[in-house]
């Protein structure tokens, strides 16, 4: 990631492709930051919140939601063509979102389930995050990402550094609030040994298992933890469920979800 | 319309329509002087919902369906739960009720104070958005930003998380929350509802378009308390329907322009949702505090005047932090937090109140609790066809205004309904023709 050096009064633009909304609301739920971001950059683009909309280029892009449409891979290489900074926010544009379950199915059973007119519904066979597409800076995780996160990488983008975010594992978040492991004390199906930190732990701090919305950790052994889930007693399928949620269409939860799938036993 | 030129003819379109949750298009086309077309376009792409449910574990539902939409994913979780609470024939008990309905409250109050101060006061002041606002009257953005952070406190304390709450389970919730977390809400709400009030005083001082609707309000109504997270379906011409009822009176269709599908309540009739009914139906069952802030803003029973649902939206913003304060008084934690729901064989309904209207789902389970179909019925399919009036409406009386204007106050006109467009893409651009 080039980060240059920092013009005043930067650009930023926020985009939206497949996805909830709820990422793009994280920045607005910086209340306490809200107005010191908008007066650190000119918005450019953001119609979740204004409806002026300026030219490119843009110093910073904010790119959430994946790529389901044929128009969606035009749009997002003239923003890429328009943006020095391309920064992908959330589960949807860094690993095509729980809409990536389409990937393990045919999407025009899909189309017919939900619509009585497929024949007037313009999709792609798969959703994909943006990465695969056209290059990116930086990837932000998260379903939805952390909103502190958010501020660190939009820092970073103005002073010209690289943002400072975790690779390690939901694990450490759990050791460093102090919550006892519900793997191991209580047999409760978690993902926090491969997911990535950022969320704080907060699933287990209230006695559920972690369940992967961040996506995988950067070295993420998910195929002994697969075994472990089934030590305690979690079904094949179950385990093939876990990780096939909002980040199913992560190579490493998508391995193992299909690792999985089948009834036959292995691993 | 002393301006009017003859025959006038014209499209006005607005494409991307800002402001609103999701992607979307407006298109009015005019043909001598007329208003014949009314569009709302919805090209947020599909994202299947309903199709990959298919084969899911019942208890995998709330959270989801959260990911439909991250302005209002208590909706969507409480209205899941619900639909499979039903399917599987258990009731929780009164202090989860209460909860949920406290977890509820704070959904309100973010997403109330985000519409009103950030999404729709800007139209009154002529502000693209609410950053322009802020150099006219700054108080008002922070008094905005200090209550939606109230709400996504209350979300946090409750539901672990602001969007996409972590802690909602079918049956109940995967932890209660201590008193003394529960407690610490007290001050801070205190406050809210104080700001919320000013607020209420703020949007009633507006200058509003002339404009009076003769709307079928639908809401749900509960026997007790202002209809939030459970109640039966009751209307402005005399329903009562359970969720089962209205998921069987209620028919989609698909339409060639949009994603969305468009809902009908018996076949042909348009029906609204959202606050203006809410408050049509069951105003007389706010707190007093938020009825007398009603009535010194000027409403009465009824607003049928889409462009004050903004005040409707303050009013229910002082509701809900003056009945999460009551929650709050009264919290005694569930002990079970959560009721034990096996998976069995069934078919199940649930619906609430969405901020923005009304949500429903339907479940149907195998005997393993496996999701066999999953049918969601989101509030802005269900007020899309009442949107595409109201654009008419004011279009038509209007079209001495330049297509600028014209657009912008289209614009305001779906704005009125506080839209979710990524929700019903499961919605909008503004263009007006004049041909």
């Amino acid at each position: 990631m080039s980060l240059p050096t920092v013009v005043s009064r930067p650009t930023l633009a926020v985009w939206k492709f497949a996805s909830c909304d709820g990422c793009q609301l994280s920045l607005l739920d910086c209340e306490d930051e809200l107005l010191a971001v908008v007066g650190a950059v000119q918005i450019a683009h953001f119609t979740e919140l204004s409806r002026a909309v300026q030219e490119g280029p843009f110093d910073v892009s904010l790119v959430e939601g994946s790529i389901t449409t044929a128009d969606d891979i035009e749009r997002i290489r003239a923003i890429r063509q328009a943006s020095s900074l391309l920064v992908t926010i959330g589960a949807c544009a860094t690993s095509g979102g729980i809409q990536a379950l389409r990937n393990y199915a045919d999407v025009g059973e899909y189309t017919a389930t939900v619509y009585a007119h497929p024949e007037y519904i313009s999709t792609l066979a798969k959703s994909t995050p943006i990465s695969e597409h056209v290059p990116v800076d930086f990837e932000l995780r998260g379903c939805p990402i952390d909103r502190h996160q958010l501020l660190e990488v939009i820092t970073a983008c103005l002073t010209g550094r690289r943002p400072v975010i975790p690779g390690h594992s939901v694990c450490q978040e759990c050791k460093g609030r102090g919550t006892v492991c519900v793997l191991v004390a209580h047999g409760t199906p978690c993902l926090g040994p491969v997911t990535r930190a950022g969320c704080g732990a907060l699933c287990p701090a209230v006695d559920r298992g972690c369940y992967g919305c961040f996506g995988p950790a950067d070295t993420a052994n998910t195929s002994s933890l697969a075994r472990q889930l089934i030590t305690v007693g979690t079904s094949r399928a179950d385990v093939s469920r876990l990780f096939r949620t909002f980040n199913a269409g992560s190579p490493a939860f998508r391995e193992e979800s299909l690792t999985y799938d089948s009834p036959e036993t292995g691993r | 319309m002393t301006h009017q030129r003859p025959a006038d003819s014209r499209t006005v379109k607005v494409e991307g329509l800002a402001r609103v949750e999701g992607e979307g298009s407006l298109r009015v086309e005019v043909r001598d002087g007329t208003v014949e077309l009314v569009e709302l376009e919805i090209f947020e792409p599909p994202r299947f919902f309903e199709a990959f449910l298919q084969g899911r574990r019942h208890t995998e539902a709330p959270d989801i369906t959260a990911r439909i939409c991250g302005i209002c994913p208590v909706a969507y979780q409480t209205s899941a739960c619900l639909a499979i609470e039903d399917a599987c024939k258990v009731a929780i008990t009164d202090q989860i009720a209460m909860l949920r309905r406290l977890l509820y409250c704070g959904e309100w109050i973010q997403s109330h104070a985000l519409h009103i101060h950030f999404l729709h006061a800007p139209d009154f002041f002529g502000c693209e958005d609410a950053v322009e606002l802020a150099g006219l009257d700054l108080a008002a953005v922070q008094r905005g930003l200090e209550i939606k952070k109230v709400g996504n406190l209350v979300m946090e304390v409750v539901g672990g998380r602001a969007i996409h709450p972590v802690n909602v389970r079918v049956g109940g919730f995967y932890k209660a929350p201590s008193r003394e977390e529960i407690a610490a809400l007290v001050e801070p709400l205190r406050r809210a509802r104080d700001a919320a009030l000013a607020s209420v005083e703020w949007v009633a001082g507006f200058d509003f378009p002339d404009i009076e609707i003769d709307y079928r309000f639908v809401s749900l109504r509960h026997p007790e308390y202002y209809a939030i997270e459970s109640g039966r379906i009751a209307s402005s011409d005399g329903l009562d329907l359970d969720a089962e009822g209205i998921s069987e009176l209620v028919e989609e269709q698909h339409v060639a322009r949009s994603n969305a599908l468009h809902a009908r309540l018996g076949g042909q009739d348009m029906y609204l949702t959202g606050p203006l009914s809410r408050y049509a139906l069951n105003s007389g069952q706010l707190s007093p505090i938020a009825r007398e802030a009603a009535t010194a803003a000027g409403l009465g029973a009824v607003c049928n005047n889409p462009f004050r649902s903004i005040i409707v939206r303050a009013v229910e913003l002082v509701y809900s932090c003056d009945e999460a304060l009551r929650l709050v008084e009264a919290y005694e934690p569930p002990d079970p937090p959560a009721v034990a729901v096996p998976g069995t064989a069934g078919i199940g309904y649930g619906a609430s109140e969405a901020p923005r209207g009304l949500l429903f789902h339907r479940y149907e389970l195998d005997g393993d609790g496996l999701i066999r179909a999953a049918r969601i019925v989101p509030p802005t399919s269900q007020n899309q066809l009442c949107i595409e009036d109201d654009l008419r409406r004011v279009a038509q009386a209007n079209l001495s205004l330049p297509d600028e204007e014209l657009g912008w106050l289209c614009e305001q006109a779906v704005r009125n309904f506080d839209p979710c467009i990524s929700c019903a893409t499961h919605f909008l651009d503004v263009s007006v023709e004049r041909l």
